[in-house]
């Protein structure tokens, strides 16, 4: 019995602002049979390049944080000496814990010798499915400033896992997110390949090159695509040359086009605005060369 | 004055308008690289590296003599960075500790301590002229982003300066909040695209919760009437400064060039924006 | 004790094998003394951000198990296993009674290290 455990294509980049949602949208196209997930959820935009159609949103809460049960408190100060992340203080004649900074750690809930605390679930955000021309897109909105981004992350890639499982889909694509913090960690996890998106730049390169080193942290196998190319010639050899370092290979190279803001402009990707473009053309020969990389 | 430029979308040029903040007023600020996931500033500002700190977190370290193999550590710990491994005993996970001490406080014996251990470092730099800035760094595998933010922001090598520019991180997470936190003014720099009008809404979320005052630059503006202001507009957002699209600026960035080479001129803009914030900032303190 | 485990969406032998450790729903047991299956819930793991491998390898040790056959084992629960002297063996997405007779006839290949996908969360 053959497992349909379907892949994962995970695109990041390091910097931001190199083009993977946009790339990511328009590679979409080009695979027949695929669940589309948008993991960059503190600045999701995925979805702006796609007609959403029955659009089902539900809260996500991704652990706990502490409250002051004020009736039970007796004012001791135990839990402000005990938290390390300055999230309990004394203001207007009582200790309260300020959620924005509470790490869901539970010191104070534990210690607190008069039981004066709630555990209460952590409102993160939301998280969403919808339909496209493409199928089935993941995406997620977590609230500005709260914590377990990373979760969020891992719960939409999960879920995504799920229904290409269950439509007998091979493949999830998945946008990732800039960085290599906690979000970006788990959008490489479970992944079967990455695809890196760089730019011509001195900042993409540096960025690529740490992206490099936390993939290969977790023994992950990469490609790397230059967008942008013609802005900066001499940098193709560069990034080809500093890929080999970490065992990655080199997937191509799109020049810079206006057609990017333009398309995101229309609300498509690339492919759906300008079909018969050379972008269009550049893109689907890229498609073929993922679908190897991949073992697809 | 703290000064905090953020952006919620990547790449919008947020770096390159810190950078040229900070340059055209090198003689009474200190620059911070707070986005210390990816620090690009050292690749514009090229200082010469004069010291470097290791930024610590206090990680837990278990003395397997002492250790009775109770379990209260693990059931303790709200992040799953320790296990029970049968008669091996327990095991720490670096990379998931969050450093609450949580472990350390509820073991029994006492076989638990605390060590300083490495996440992140960083490095400060002498600039031409006298100027100095920082750069924080994270260690490749953690994601103790905040910590390192902090360090950065707390450096003692930062007291004397009037003003800290400091390069936040994108997105709006955990890493942006630290970073913003404790600034007098927040400068949000965004791109007249669906994405850059869609993640600035998020931004402006995220700075409106923390009670900041906040401004707006448009970066890559090719028409009068774009996105960005109509938006501002509508929410009575002030717009400091539109940076018009320009290859030479692009081509300048590609070479690890900064604004103020392409756009001289810039500079009095610059030095007049901080001279408003201060008047700003200092009529609401 | 004897006790093999087999991560599983299913609840019996006659589940196919989970090929991922760590988010695995169920663990399928075998005690090799008394030759009977049992089932335990991972559920935890729903719950759970990072370390969701250390958790279900705690998981399995609660449980007693001295032998883990899976697909995949990502580093960090390879360590909390490996420390606490649990086999390792990879295998297929196959029905869990056929895999019992694989391990039992030697035809399965031991772990040395965890396998090639690191697995954080």
């Amino acid at each position: 019995m053959k497992s349909n455990t379907p892949k994962e294509l995970v695109v990041v980049s390091g910097k931001g602002g190199t083009g993977k949602t946009s790339i990511t949208a328009s590679l979409a196209s080009f695979f027949p049979k695929k669940v589309l997930v948008d993991g960059d959820v503190d600045a999701a935009d995925l979805h702006l390049l796609f007609n959403l159609k029955n659009t089902k949103t539900e809260d996500y809460y991704g652990g706990s944080i502490a409250e002051i049960i004020q009736d039970k408190c007796t004012q001791c100060g135990i839990c402000e000496s005990l938290c390390r992340f300055d999230a309990i203080i004394f203001e207007e004649n009582r200790y309260v814990v300020q959620e924005m900074s509470c790490e869901g750690c539970k010191v104070c809930v534990d210690h607190c010798p008069e039981k004066a605390f709630l555990w209460k679930p952590d409102l993160n955000g939301i998280w969403m499915e919808s339909e496209t021309l493409h199928g089935s897109l993941i995406h997620a909105r977590l609230t500005p400033g709260s914590e377990n981004s990373g979760k969020l992350v891992t719960h939409v890639k999960e879920i995504g896992k799920k229904r290409a499982i269950e439509q007998n889909t091979p493949l999830v694509i998945v946008d990732g997110p800039p960085g290599i913090g906690c979000p970006a960690i788990a959008a490489l996890t479970g992944a079967s390949g990455l695809l890196m998106v760089t730019e011509p730049t001195p900042s993409g390169l540096h960025d690529l090159i740490r992206i490099l080193d936390l993939a290969a942290h977790f023994k992950l196998k990469s490609c790397v695509l230059l967008n942008k190319a013609d802005i900066n010639p001499k940098y193709e050899a560069l990034i080809q040359a500093e890929i080999k370092k970490f065992d990655a290979s080199f997937i191509g190279t799109l020049p810079y086009s206006k057609i990017f803001t333009e398309a995101q402009l229309k609300g498509q990707s690339i492919v759906e605005a300008y079909p018969d473009s050379k972008e269009s053309i550049y893109l689907k020969e890229i498609a073929k060369r993922v679908t190897s990389f991949l073992g697809l | 004055m703290k000064i905090a430029i953020a952006s919620g979308k990547g790449g919008t040029g947020k770096t390159t308008f810190a950078l040229a903040l900070f340059l055209a007023n090198s003689d009474r600020s200190v620059f911070l690289d707070c986005d210390v996931e990816e620090p690009n500033a050292h690749l514009f500002l090229k200082g010469i590296e004069k010291q470097k700190d290791v930024v610590q977190l206090l990680i837990p370290k278990v003395n397997a003599d002492l250790c009775n193999q109770c379990g209260l550590c693990v059931k303790s710990c709200q992040f799953n960075a320790l296990a029970m491994a049968g008669k091996a005993g327990v095991l720490v996970f670096n990379e998931l500790c969050h450093s609450c001490g949580a472990c350390t406080l509820i073991c029994p014996t006492g076989a638990i301590q605390d060590v300083e251990t490495p996440v992140g470092e960083i490095s400060i730099y002498d600039l031409k002229g006298g100027a100095e800035f920082l750069s924080g760094r994270l260690k490749v595998g953690h994601s103790a982003a905040p910590a390192v933010i902090q360090a950065v922001k707390k450096h003692p090598s930062t007291t004397p300066y009037t003003h800290h520019i400091i390069d936040s991180p994108p997105g709006t997470s955990c890493s942006f909040v630290t970073s913003v936190s404790g600034a007098d003014f927040v400068i949000l720099v965004t791109e007249p695209t669906p994405f850059g009008l869609h993640d600035l809404k998020l931004a402006v979320e995220g700075v409106e919760n923390l009670k900041l005052p906040y401004a707006v630059v448009v970066n890559r503006v090719r028409e009068k009437d774009h996105l960005i202001k109509k938006y501002c507009a509508e929410k009575n957002i002030k717009i400091l400064l539109e940076l018009e699209e320009d290859r030479r600026v692009a081509e300048m960035y590609s070479k690890g060039g900064t604004l103020l080479e392409v756009l001289p001129d810039l500079k009095e803009k610059l030095n007049l924006l901080l001279s408003d914030l201060e008047d700003q900032v200092g009529a609401n303190p | 004790m004897p006790i093999i485990a087999f991560p599983s969406a299913g609840n019996d032998e006659n589940a196919v094998l989970d090929l991922r450790f760590g988010r695995a729903k169920n663990f399928v047991l075998y005690n090799e003394n008394t030759k009977t299956f049992s089932v335990v819930e991972n559920t935890q793991n729903m719950q759970a951000s990072q370390g969701a491998g250390i958790q279900s390898a705690q998981n399995i040790l609660d449980n007693n198990a001295s032998v883990l056959i899976s697909g995949n084992c990502g580093p960090k629960a390879f360590r909390v296993l490996n420390a606490a002297q649990v086999q390792i063996f990879f295998a297929e997405a196959k029905p869990i009674i056929e895999l019992l007779q694989d391990y039992q006839q030697g035809l399965l290949k031991k772990a040395e290290s965890a396998n090639t996908e690191g697995h954080w969360v």
